[in-house]
């Protein structure tokens, strides 16, 4: 099991490959659309990217639902 | 004998009317750069609000058939994929054999929406290799315009309207076939995330999940295509996907793992119009002499229904 530490920073890598956001702007209580401007469409491919890196499962009715970093780690935290 | 077949010939036909990004952003909330960020399209072409389906079907199978070096005569299948024709009966592959003068050919329609083009050369090749056909017109036609809801940012800056056409033919025993096997399938259990529904329907789609499942499904099932017509990849001269999203083709191409395949990007100046976006993106490559005849081309066809299918071609 990862710690929040480690999904925050995985997240981070994921950011960077498919938004090209700087991972040192990668915190829980940032917003994906307002504070990284990650758009709807690259949010989905942060998800499937997810998906993979961590082994979990994240259906699209649980998208809308990970508005910060720090909603993404609680659910792959407890979802894993 | 007859074992297999191959396109001789293509032809396309887009309306004169171009609506650009800054038209669209005179009618809805949007902007140039969101629309060319999100989806690609710089403008789309818009047909006349007297010109049909069927005439732009018409216009595109007369320019195919002119540069098959065949007749009217030769001809003895017509199938259209459409999924906007408001024109059910007659439908719209006898309208266009009417046009042509072909004279008493297998003619219908079929509607898998976006994957339609790949759907009806499947249904050409099957036809030829069954000996139930020898010479066939295949049409993707689209007017979009009809069934788009002009005040939704969402859907509006996506479509266009055009059509374009193949004419296939056999080969003999011991020649290459020019058009590859089919995989096919669909995904009835995300049917609701792209609709064409009711009276005086418009399209709704939730663009997330098409995305997501667009840039996942599609790869492994175009690999298998691939695999099929014994072509790797990275040998592919080109790649002609539905022309849907910019980066819903970035995404799939980059799990193909091209080589220096030519990436169709016809959606820049014609939008997505859905089945006929394949012919025509196809159709315009060739006319352009942007793929070598003989050369391989990796055809996928996916959106509504949600359908998928494609195919390796031999260039024509």
């Amino acid at each position: 099991m990862s710690s929040r530490e480690e999904i925050t920073a995985g997240l981070a890598e994921i950011l960077e490959e498919v938004a090209g956001v700087n991972p040192a702007d990668v915190a829980e209580e940032k917003s994906f659309t307002e504070d990284l401007d990650v758009d709807s469409l690259s949010m989905v491919e942060v998800v499937v990217a997810a998906e993979e890196k961590f082994g979990v499962k994240i259906p699209d009715d649980q998208v809308q639902n990970l508005k910060t970093v720090g909603d993404a780690v609680t659910y792959i935290s407890s979802n894993a | 004998m007859v074992s297999g077949s191959r396109i001789i010939s293509l032809g396309h036909y887009q309306p004169s009317r171009i609506l650009t990004n800054d038209d669209l952003a005179q009618m809805v909330e949007t902007s140039d750069a969101w629309i060319r960020d999100r989806v690609g399209i710089a403008a789309r072409r818009i047909a006349a609000a007297d010109e049909t389906v069927a005439d732009m079907a018409c216009a595109a199978a007369e320019k195919a058939l002119a540069s098959s070096g065949l007749t009217a005569a030769d001809i003895d299948m017509v199938v259209v994929a459409t999924c906007s024709s408001v024109d059910r009966c007659p439908n719209v592959a006898t309208r266009v054999a009417a046009h042509l003068g072909i004279a008493a050919p297998a003619a219908f329609d079929i509607n898998t929406a976006c994957s339609g083009f790949c759907y009806a050369l499947a249904n050409a090749d099957h036809a030829i290799r069954a000996g139930a056909a020898r010479n066939v017109i295949v049409v993707g036609a689209e007017k979009l315009s009809d069934i788009t809801d002009w005040t939704d940012r969402s859907t509006s800056i996506i479509f266009g309207d055009g059509a374009g056409a193949a004419v296939v033919t056999g080969v003999a025993d011991g020649e290459e076939a020019g058009i590859g096997p089919v995989v096919w399938g669909s995904a009835p259990d995300k049917m609701e995330t792209i609709r064409i529904e009711g009276w005086r329907p418009y399209i709704v789609q939730e663009g997330q999940a098409v995305f997501r499942w667009a840039t996942t499904a599609i790869a492994p099932v175009a690999l298998q295509a691939c695999e099929k017509a014994g072509v790797d990849p990275g040998d592919l001269a080109a790649f002609v996907a539905h022309q849907a999203n910019s980066r819903i083709i970035d995404g799939i191409a980059k799990r193909l793992n091209l080589g220096d395949a030519v990436i169709a990007k016809d959606l820049v100046e014609s939008g997505n119009t859905s089945a006929a976006s394949i012919p025509l993106a196809l159709s315009k490559l060739v006319e352009r002499r942007e793929v070598p005849a003989g050369a391989p081309v990796l055809l996928f066809g996916f959106g509504g229904g949600l359908t998928y299918a494609g195919q390796v071609i031999r260039c024509p």
